[in-house]
């Protein structure tokens, strides 16, 4: 089993006698992956015969019995790559300033692939990623990053998957009728281009240039969904009205207290990105969360993803998902808001499950890929396998031995 | 004179230590309690059929508990003895372990729900502010301290901020539900004292009055502590007038015409210097928030020069790198399983850093500092376990147990009172539905000096804050 891991990972590969997890649910399977992409996945495979998957040899993998396969997990809520150190501004280029309407800005043109973070995310498991951006009434396009590549131009696989907007300001109020006004703005622009470039049109919202209506417009035609940090029941529920009469796909994250309106949001096909940590009254707008949201949304049909709370808390991914199975939530739905559920939110079909033809972003774990002792064997991305190596371990290996510097003296040639 | 400051030690509940002078004597008047614990005379009741993880050896099992008025009686293998009147609860073969000890909280002074109005942490008036406490500032109503009781924490040490070089004193506590912050204090528990290095102090005053650098840090503690050696002295010589004074033969004849001797008039006191004072006398515990190998070993440098131990660095994510100078100094590490790169000093952080800390002998402990990470620091402590493991830093499990157990009891002055099932200990337990270094465990039961506190089959509301948030609502 161990050898695979560093097997050159080419032409043909099967693994057999572990468990896969396909995006939905957790089964006994085999998979065939071939050229980067999922070849079959089943029990038996058929058309697999010893080391021969129709008519091509392949590299044969025994898996342990507890082993599991999964799609590679996706962290829906990230400022992976745009933010490095927290507290560093000239680090950081999640955050924009001044203008409050910034819909044109796609936040993966300062997306660094040289990031620390990124091969420690993929040491916990996680192949993909939402990059955010943050602050403003839109902060602007969330992009999709694959977690391998070392160039924006092979990391950064759609740059534009979703726009994102906050509530908040001096009043709730008024700050939906700014999202309100800004698409049917948005409307205007396209219908009247012409008017608009003549300088022969109204005013639009103050601040939203040319180029945040035409990002926009993509929301208005319900091509990229909004994304709207929201935790309070009575914010969801205008959403959901905002969503329903501008006729907008939405995501709300947060969503601390969405479980009081599970059958709005499943009937409206709204998602939730969850941050189930998060169970006490942190602050006024999480008074009634509860450690259950996952679960009673769940059930409900709502689209559940979750999120590591923070950039530098990768593992947290996985642990989140844990503990959202500790509050109820069924183990395979655990899974799926960590792969199947992020992709089809964001419109990443060949990615997230594990099926013919898809993308082979795979995990292979030892053991249940929730629980703490587990340990992540492989990491595939696009068929390619991963190294596992980070600054962590290269900091560890430095100090593994003690006392003294870490750096010996050299001797004279 | 004399007369009057015995009797106020005798209302201090023997707090002063039998050699204290007059200024620890005015300190113990300063710790009575006006309301008293809440003090239920648990029954006698025995834990039997569980996994018991002592955090003293390997965990027994199948093994019992017994605990009688509070304490635990017995704890061993096997078949539990039989005592007459005692409640015999068949754990099914869950798992005991102590009670949960976080040395790093802002429960109650950073109360929920997140508000201006609840910002009581950092006294961000002046760099140096040891005159201020914790216990000040806490909100027994902080809705966080029942999450904490539902991840099994039973004592907790509630700090001041780290805006400051010395924030104040920290107070340790009993998680158990009162109206007032004296009342959960942890009975015997020593004062501690938070000092904070690097980045944030310099951070906060660098445009206020400084510091503004890490030497201005430095200075800043150093001018504190000379400023403390000169109260010190002020109140050795009072107590040296006293004592001479009291020497005095009693029936000596007054020469005529003269007066009696006055006695000695007292120094003005100065609750800053007091807790200085406390730190050089070592009646204090220093609990030191510090991230970086360079800045926790200048620390160290402050501390040997002016005579005092530091008990624990706290966040100290550097620590592996100077985990021989930590073990054998006996300065104990609390820090994060997994918290890193949020500002440039946490940047070499390290998930193997508590493990290495263990292995090089020195006293590791997972601390929250966290309102949602107090929730499960079970957890933290299997992260960090497994992250050792997974880089070859073998270490059994009773020591990553002791990482939330004993080890933070011993940081903050209580592991001869808690923080292990030993016989004599107050019991302090937790039962966990599964084994609590799986990321599925809950606590079930939690006792807390033999009370039941917690039971997860009959949640209660601990925080005025929660009750009757849906009172006349639509109940779902």
């Amino acid at each position: 089993m161990w050898a695979l891991i560093t097997a050159a990972w080419a032409g043909c590969q099967a693994l057999q006698g572990g468990q896969v997890f396909d995006g939905h649910h957790l089964s006994r399977a085999d998979v065939v992956v071939v050229d980067g992409r999922i070849a079959a996945v089943g029990m038996p495979i058929s058309g697999l015969s010893g080391a021969t998957y129709k008519g091509r040899d392949c590299e044969l993998h025994e898996l342990d019995s507890s082993a599991v396969l999964t799609p590679g997990f996706i962290d829906p809520w990230t400022h992976l790559g745009v933010s490095e150190v927290g507290l560093e501004s000239a680090t950081v280029d999640s955050q924009g300033s001044g203008d409050p309407i910034r819909a044109s800005l796609r936040v993966t043109e300062a997306y660094n692939p040289a990031s620390i973070y990124i091969p420690i995310y993929r040491a916990a498991g996680i192949t993909g990623a939402l990059v955010i951006p943050g602050d403003g009434r839109v902060s602007g396009q969330a992009g999709w990053v694959r977690l391998s590549g070392s160039t924006q131009a092979s990391a950064v696989v759609e740059p534009s998957v979703a726009l994102v907007a906050n509530l908040g300001g001096e009043s709730r109020a008024q700050s939906l009728q700014e999202l309100r006004e800004l698409i049917q703005d948005a409307r205007a622009y396209q219908a009247n281009r012409g008017a608009v470039d003549g300088n022969r049109y109204r005013s639009f919202v103050e601040g939203a240039s040319r180029s945040d209506l035409e990002a926009l417009a993509a929301v208005a035609r319900g091509e990229v969904p909004l994304i709207v940090q929201a935790d309070r029941a009575a914010d969801i529920e205008a959403l959901i009205r905002l969503a329903d009469e501008q006729r907008i796909r939405l995501v709300i994250q947060g969503a601390a207290e969405a479980w009081k309106h599970a059958e709005a949001l499943a009937a409206a096909k709204i998602p939730v990105i969850l941050t189930p940590m998060v169970v006490g009254p942190g602050s006024f707008d999480q008074v009634h969360a509860r450690p259950d949201n996952a679960k009673l949304l769940d059930q409900a049909g709502v689209g559940v993803m979750l999120r590591s709370a923070h950039n530098y808390n990768a593992p947290a991914l996985r642990f989140a998902a844990g503990n959202a199975v500790r509050g109820g939530l069924e183990h395979d739905s655990a899974l799926a808001a960590l792969t199947s559920a992020p992709a089809a939110a964001f419109g990443l079909d060949d990615r997230g499950t594990i099926a013919p033809g898809q993308v082979a972003d795979l995990v292979l774990w030892s053991a249940d890929p929730l629980e703490i002792g587990t340990r992540v064997l492989l990491v595939l991305i696009d068929g390619e396998l991963q190294s596992l190596d980070n600054r962590h371990k290269a900091l560890f290996e430095r100090y593994r031995e003690l006392p003294g510097s870490p750096v010996p003296a050299l001797s004279v040639r | 004179m004399i007369g009057l400051l015995v009797g106020l030690a005798a209302a201090a509940e023997g707090t002063a230590p039998a050699e204290a002078g007059a200024l620890q004597i005015y300190e113990a008047r300063s710790l009575t309690a006006i309301e008293r614990a809440p003090s239920e005379a648990p029954d006698p009741v025995i834990l039997a059929n569980a996994t018991v993880m002592t955090a003293a050896g390997p965990a027994l099992s199948p093994g019992y508990v017994v605990v009688v008025d509070g304490r635990i009686q017995a704890v061993g293998e096997g078949a539990p003895p039989e005592l007459e009147g005692a409640a015999v609860v068949d754990l099914e073969g869950r798992f005991i372990t102590p009670g949960l000890i976080d040395t790093h909280s802002h429960l109650g002074v950073y109360a929920s729900p997140g508000s201006k109005a609840h910002g009581d942490g950092n006294e961000a008036t002046s760099a140096t502010t040891p005159g201020v406490w914790a216990e000040h500032s806490l909100f027994p109503q902080d809705p966080g301290f029942q999450k904490a009781i539902e991840g099994g924490i039973t004592a907790l040490q509630l700090l001041p901020g780290s805006a400051n070089l010395v924030g104040g004193r920290g107070v340790v506590i009993q998680n158990v539900p009162t109206r007032g912050g004296r009342a959960m204090r942890f009975p015997g528990a020593p004062e501690t004292v938070k000092l904070a290095c690097g980045e944030n102090p310099k951070r906060v005053y660098g445009e206020k009055g400084g510091p503004s650098t890490r030497m201005g840090n430095l200075r800043g503690l150093r001018e504190a502590l000379l400023g403390a050696q000169s109260y010190q002295r002020k109140w050795a010589e009072y107590d040296g007038k006293l004592a001479k004074n009291d020497a005095e033969p009693q029936g000596k004849k007054q020469k005529k015409n003269s007066k009696p001797a006055e006695p000695p008039k007292p120094p003005d006191r100065d609750l800053d210097s007091e807790t200085l004072v406390g730190i050089l006398e070592g009646r204090i515990l220093p609990q030191i928030h510090c991230y970086r190998a360079d800045d926790m070993l200048s620390m160290l440098q402050v501390a040997d020069e002016f005579g005092w131990q530091v008990r624990s660095f706290h966040h100290a994510v550097e620590a592996y790198k100077i985990r021989d100078v930590l073990a054998s100094q006996d300065v104990a590490v609390s820090t994060w399983a997994d918290w890193w790169g949020f500002k440039l000093e946490s940047y070499d952080g390290v998930p193997t850093n508590a493990a290495l800390v263990a292995e090089a002998g020195g006293r590791a402990i997972l601390h929250s500092d966290s309102a949602v990470g107090i929730q499960r620091l079970n957890q933290e402590a299997a992260k960090a376990w497994h992250s050792g493991l997974e880089a070859g830093v073998e270490l059994p499990e009773h020591e990553a147990l002791r990482w939330v157990t004993l080890n933070p009891a011993w940081a903050l002055g209580i592991d001869d009172q808690t923080g292990s099932i030993e016989v004599g200990k107050r019991a302090d337990l937790v039962v966990w539905d599964a084994h609590p270094f799986s990321v599925y465990a809950s606590a079930q039961l939690v006792f807390i000096d033999g009370v039941l506190r917690w039971d997860a089959d009959r949640p209660q509301l601990w925080s005025d804050f929660e009750v009757g948030q849906s009172a006349g609502q639509e109940v779902r």
